[in-house]
């Protein structure tokens, strides 16, 4: 049974921007070594270009919502929401690349092409609506992170990120492979919404059966890996630490947001009705994560390991709202997610111009008296360090509120004083850093170096994004509160 | 033979699900099973039975490492360059481009023009890839 390719062909347009991302990438890749050395940033304009073109083409997705390719992929409010974001925080991370590369002498049309091919593995990843298409997804991501991780070739901690990175996370897939073959095996089928009308047929005195729940285990261990949260966070720090900032800046943020789309839709659409199963899970994976990435994040004096520690503590946040078990939950999680990404890129792009050539300042001290030498820069970080602490006007802010909300809402309450109780220990090590670069003596050897354009207008746009989040949030939470309904749940909680 | 497998309730969809299978469906498996035991056990008694009542003299040359009948030269965990990786690699890549040529050739007749469109799209991608590998001085081997 060959479906039609008149069929086939009508799909394309569902699936734009993987399309045009791709596409991009393979021009680039192609370009690459027919362009001399001095017109190689060119290329990464040309990625930026795709990365736009490509968000640009997501709106051409979102007029044709439901299914595609015999129900492999799935577009809906959800994926397209996921996909602006995903796109969102490449084109950033790309504009953040740009100087930082030609500094380090690393300009090269495979770094560019091989972002461009993550994003669209995390494409594939938010609009998935089968397990072994999600997989793909999944790899298409990891690989070009793991090379992505030890760019800096001459760098050792780069090569240790590189090498941890692959092998752990090589590790996980293969986790991640193993739960979809015994869901396949329990259920007879790796479609998400498939799984979901299996297990809801079940007559009522029948148990889930202990293969599927043995696959629901063994996905959680695959994407709890990808999106760190304990006990899977061990590699994170080394791998956020070693990589090249600017692709620390894109580890940290869209690969996160794209696997925590594809748990979602696992968890709530295929295991809905399992929830009195997986709620515990999540609960006490929540809070090994919030204090592991709190505690963790105390001890740090380099910044960039800091921050780090921090996504994790990050991703903990959003399991609080993930516990939720409500559509409020999905939509404070989607939106805690598009904050986070823009606070967090905007961080460890501010990180990127502050650590000069080699990656040689990332303490602490080096951002003593930061704000008499360069105040707008100053400014700009203190203010994505405030909206991963959680302070009103940011984005931040309002992520945590409407995340603990949701949790409130649904009885969860000591869960949230858990979270509340991280929030406090975060004030600790966000306020160190900007205190430093207020009050501290500046040191004498640092000469501030401009900001370039490029990474200048990253950055304002971060910050701009970071402000309407926390100021303006009814139009991202009506987009997100829509997302959320999307998804074809059953009647949680 | 795989047609009682076939879900009738997704025409085009063939799960060979553990759900349709029964205890019987594993019975066909029983020679295999039954061969892979006689052969581990053939084997076990061999080498047993060569211990046992074998004579054991060990001298220098018999201790020596086979190769192929050729004295030994040195530690065989020498390092050698790092191209046979790549070219292993390059090789996998193209390997499994060929393995896809296959299904594709079999349904050829019935996906025409669009088949034959979207199987040169896929072997344009690769050959990008290969004109990529060219230029970067991959099969370059000086």
């Amino acid at each position: 049974m060959i479906p039609l390719p008149a069929e086939q062909l009508l799909n394309l347009h569902r699936v734009a921007p993987e399309v045009v991302l791709c596409v991009f990438g393979i021009v680039i890749m192609v370009v690459d070594p027919f362009v001399q050395a001095a017109g190689r940033r060119a290329l990464g304009w040309l990625a930026f270009i795709g990365a736009l073109t490509a968000l640009a083409s997501v709106h051409l997705a979102a007029h044709f919502p439901g299914r595609a390719y015999s129900d492999l992929v799935n577009v809906d409010r959800f994926s397209i929401f996921v996909h602006v974001v995903v796109i969102g925080a490449a084109s950033l991370a790309i504009l953040g690349s740009l100087d930082y590369l030609e500094g380090e002498g690393l300009q090269r049309g495979e770094y560019y092409a091989l972002v461009l091919f993550a994003t669209a593995g995390m494409g594939i990843l938010a609009g998935a609506n089968e397990l072994v298409t999600a997989f793909i997804g999944l790899e298409m991501s990891s690989i070009s992170s793991y090379v992505l991780a030890g760019f800096r070739r001459r760098a050792l901690p780069s090569n240790e990120a590189s090498v941890k990175y692959f092998l752990l996370g090589s590790f996980a897939t293969a986790f991640f492979l193993y739960g979809i073959a015994m869901v396949y095996g329990a259920t007879g089928t790796t479609l998400i919404s498939g799984i979901q009308t299996f297990l809801v047929s079940l007559p009522p005195s029948q148990h889930l059966p202990a293969l599927a729940i043995l696959g629901l285990g063994l996905i959680f261990v695959g994407l709890g890996f990808k999106v760190v949260v304990a006990p899977f966070q061990a590699y994170a720090p080394d791998v956020y630490e070693g990589a090249p900032t600017p692709v620390t800046a894109l580890l940290a943020s869209a690969p996160k947001v794209a696997t925590f789309a594809l748990m979602l839709r696992v968890f709530y659409v295929s295991f809905g009705s399992a929830q009195h199963l997986w709620f515990w899970v999540i609960w006490i994976s929540a809070v090994l994560t919030m204090f592991i990435g709190n505690l963790g994040a105390l001890m740090q004096t380099n910044v960039k390991r800091m921050l780090g520690y921090s996504s994790i503590a990050h991703a903990g946040y959003i399991l609080v709202a993930f516990a939720a078990s409500t559509d409020l939950g999905i939509a404070a999680a989607l939106f805690y997610l598009s904050a986070y990404v823009l606070m967090k890129v905007g961080a460890f792009l501010v990180v990127t111009h502050l650590g000069q050539q080699g990656e040689r300042r990332l303490a602490v001290a080096d951002y003593a008296g930061l704000g008499m030498k360069q105040p707008v820069l100053a400014a700009c970080f203190s203010l994505f360090l405030f909206s991963l602490l959680g302070l009103p006007v940011t984005g931040g802010f309002l992520g945590k509120f409407f995340a603990f909300q949701s949790a409130l809402d649904a009885k969860i309450v000591w869960l949230v004083v858990i979270a509340g109780i991280n929030s406090v220990i975060g004030a600790y090590y966000y306020l160190r850093v900007i205190i430093a670069m207020y009050f501290w003596e500046p040191s004498q050897d640092y000469t501030p170096t401009p900001v370039a354009p490029a990474l200048s207008a990253a950055l304002l746009v971060a910050a701009a994004g970071t402000l309407y989040l926390g100021l303006l949030p009814t139009r991202v939470l009506v987009l997100a509160k829509a997302a959320a309904d999307s998804l074809s749940l059953l009647s949680l909680r | 033979m795989f047609s009682e497998f076939i879900d009738r309730r997704a025409p085009g969809r063939y799960y060979i699900s553990a759900l349709n299978m029964d205890s019987s469906y594993l019975d066909i498996y029983a020679p295999l099973l039954l061969m892979f035991i006689l052969a581990a056990g053939l084997a076990g008694v061999l080498v047993a039975a060569s211990t046992l009542v074998g004579r054991h003299k060990h001298t220098r040359e018999k201790d020596q490492p086979y190769e192929c009948g050729i004295t030994p030269t040195g530690d065989a965990r020498a390092p050698f360059s790092v191209h046979f990786y790549l070219v292993a690699l390059i090789f996998i890549l193209f390997d499994i481009e060929a393995i896809f040529l296959y299904p594709w050739a079999l349904v050829y007749h019935e996906l025409k023009v669009f088949g034959f469109v979207e199987m040169m799209l896929y072997i344009m991608i690769l050959l990008v890839g290969y004109i990529f590998l060219w230029k970067k001085g991959a099969l370059d081997w000086s």
